[in-house]
């Protein structure tokens, strides 16, 4: 990779100072609880018994995680189809999450979504957008209903690399920083567009550098790097809630598997692949958290077993769960107290 | 000139009235698009509301349909009540995206939490010269999706009263404004208010000929009758109104009456508004039907420039007489 070599924007680095132990844990568990739900996924899916797109976050966890940190359940989210983690950092109940997989009424959708449309409106998870760029437009708006209603909120909007060279993501970019809008932009640049490389995709590959040409502060991030991440996100939020207007965070990443369930990887290198598996943001963490003697492999072994337990009773409850009736095949295309 | 319980209007100042009295009565209602505060509304319905409402609440956009139109839908999703307002139907195009995948869609996937109680404003049809990407009438697609409703304010009490009707919607309402009709003036009880956006109106009674018409082409379907009417054909005109959903009861009871039944629509006849009505009246009235369903609609040619070819395509009355003398034998 010699991406990095190219960069005029230096990435954001951790904070010297380091958070607490506990908090530092807990990252790592918040980590470990995405990869997880979706290793199950993947052996559900290869079961047949879960269907669809399934969009995995493998490799990406360190965002989520790290950008969660710095909002509070007041703000708001719009994500993507590639969004599971986004989802259960936010809070969305485990149980909702796999049953909303599962198509059944317990979803966080009612089944009607399925893995790319999980919602959560009374978490203000305004949901899995599966058109690239699509959720863009709608972050704007809630950010703009926010300002006219003096609400100090802030608007998380998740989107790929992919997005950036949607027509939508020039005209959000220019209409939030026209209007002053409390957006957190944060693009999780995993330098695939599905199979298609960034630089196959964009003239200029520092996409950092692009935001910033809307007058808008604009930071490169390590996105493998959960407390690097952390750390950009709140002074991020925090400028961005104290009226400061949008800003973007590019949070360089990558994707270990596959764009959806399966794809022959015909696009890129195995060796590649691997080299971004040694900055594995899982791994690294706990190499740091072993290595300041804050986690041992007993607290380890019995975070994991706690996870699995609580992943193995989501799909049992999901397995458990009804399915919508026929009968209700329409509801939901307008709303009940429609004229 | 007005008397104590009517006025006299425009088209125009009705749809600007109703903006005003949603403003008024609803500090969540807001007007977005472009030139929609300065210039005062590239047809000039929002004259003189910037000064009134100032910037925030009518506020000019750039040129970025897509944002703006998913930005109302935002806003609604969010508490507000937005009036986004798109140039012409041409123009929509650039936000469909955002109103098929997002408007249409959100409620239902996801699982009835996400209404969207937005309103979309847009001037549609011909018949000023504007050629090829100015003129359509394209109504009739945003007809197929569900999850929006469609109205075409044809009379002056419905440029009047349907847009707070749809601002209560909890779901997404497309308003077609077509541009021939903002000039036309008439009276109005001077306390006209909120009218109801589900059903077809009479226009006209009549014994021998359904003529189902809706927006631009209201004017000339009530023109042609009175045509019809001196070589002794008494037709029905029906206002469709709301386009989707539509009104199947009182087209069905017209045909029940008449027997015949012509569709007027200035959209192009291959997969139109048009053959949809035609569709239904097919399967819900057939055996009332003393003649096959006749359509007038528009030439399939994108909208030519000069003025006799644009009045060539379009249906005129002379057309639709010559279309209901046709199925009235």
């Amino acid at each position: 990779m010699s991406r990095a070599a190219e960069k005029a924007s230096p990435e954001v680095t951790a904070d010297a100072a380091q958070p607490a132990a506990g908090h530092r844990r807990e990252l790592l568990r918040q980590m470990l609880l995405i990869r997880r739900f979706e290793e199950k996924c993947v052996e559900l899916y290869s079961a047949a018994e879960i269907r669809g797109f399934v969009h995995l976050y493998i490799g990406e966890e360190a965002v989520a995680v790290g950008v969660n940190q710095a909002l509070t359940p007041d703000d708001s989210i719009v994500s993507t189809y590639r969004e599971h983690g986004h989802a259960l950092v936010r809070g969305i109940p485990m149980d909702s999450v796999m049953a909303e997989m599962y198509g059944k009424t317990t979803g966080c959708s009612r089944g009607r979504g399925g893995s790319m449309h999980l919602f959560d409106v009374s978490r203000r998870f305004y949901g899995g957008n599966a058109i690239v760029g699509g959720g863009l437009p709608l972050a704007v708006g809630i950010a703009l209903a926010d300002r006219m209603r003096g609400q100090e909120r802030v608007t998380a909007c998740y989107f790929g690399d992919g997005a950036v060279a949607e027509g939508e993501f020039h005209e959000c970019m220019n209409l939030a920083a026209l209007w002053d809008l409390p957006v957190l932009f944060c693009c999780e640049n995993n330098l695939y567009a599905m199979g298609t490389a960034l630089e196959r995709a964009q003239a200029q590959t520092d996409l950092a550098l692009r935001a910033g040409t809307y007058g808008m502060p604009a930071w490169p991030v390590d996105g493998m790097d959960v407390m690097a991440v952390e750390h950009a996100a709140r002074n991020a939020a925090e400028a961005v809630r104290a009226g400061g207007g949008p800003h973007f965070l590019e949070l360089r990443t990558y994707r270990f598997r596959a764009h959806s369930m399966y794809d022959p990887e015909l696009y890129r290198d195995k060796a590649e692949v691997e080299q971004w598996r040694h900055r594995d943001p899982i791994e690294m963490l706990k190499g740091r958290l072993r290595d300041a003697g804050e986690l041992s492999d007993d607290e380890l072994a019995a975070m994991e077993d706690k996870l699995v337990d609580q992943i193995e009773a989501s799909v049992a409850a999901a397995r458990a769960a009804p399915a919508e009736p026929v009968e209700d095949l329409t509801t939901f295309v307008y709303s009940p107290e429609s004229s | 000139m007005s008397t104590d319980d009517q006025v006299k209007t425009t088209y125009r100042e009705a749809m600007r009235a109703a903006i005003r009295e949603a403003m008024q009565r609803d500090d969540r209602v807001f007007l977005m698009g472009e030139d929609v505060g300065r210039y005062g509304g590239c047809f000039g319905v929002s004259l003189g509301l910037l000064e009134e409402f100032g910037p925030e609440r009518i506020r000019d956009t750039p040129l970025s349909e897509s944002a703006f139109v998913g930005a109302g839908i935002g806003a609604a999703m969010a508490g507000m009540r937005p009036i986004v307002e798109i140039m012409t139907v041409n123009f929509s195009l650039l936000a469909l995206d955002q109103i098929m995948n997002n408007a249409a869609t959100l409620l239902h996937m996801s699982g009835g939490q996400c209404n969207v109680p937005l309103v979309i404003r847009m001037t549609t049809g011909a018949g000023r010269q504007v050629a090829a990407q100015h003129s359509h009438s394209l109504e009739g697609w945003y007809t197929h999706i569900p999850g929006i409703k469609v109205l075409a304010p044809a009379a002056l009490e419905d440029a009047r009263g349907m847009l707070w009707t749809a601002l209560q919607d909890p779901d997404p309402v497309l308003i077609f404004e077509h541009g021939s009709l903002y000039n036309t003036q008439g009276v109005l009880a001077a306390d006209a208010g909120p009218v109801d956006i589900r059903s077809a109106s009479i226009r006209r009674a009549g014994s021998d000929v359904s003529l189902i018409t809706y927006g631009g082409t209201l004017p000339k379907a009530l023109s042609a009758a009175e045509q019809l009417s001196a070589d002794g054909i008494d037709a029905e005109v029906i206002d469709l109104r709301s386009l989707r959903p539509l009104d199947d009861a009182t087209i069905m009871a017209s045909v029940a009456r008449t027997h015949r039944a012509v569709i007027v629509d200035e959209g192009w006849r291959t997969g139109s508004l048009a053959a949809e009505v035609s569709a239904r009246i097919t399967e819900q009235a057939f055996y009332e039907l003393d003649a096959p369903v006749a359509r007038v609609c528009t030439a399939e040619v994108p909208m030519p420039y000069p003025r006799h070819l644009e009045e060539a395509a379009l249906p005129q009355p002379e057309r639709i007489v010559a279309a209901a003398r046709q199925v009235a034998g």
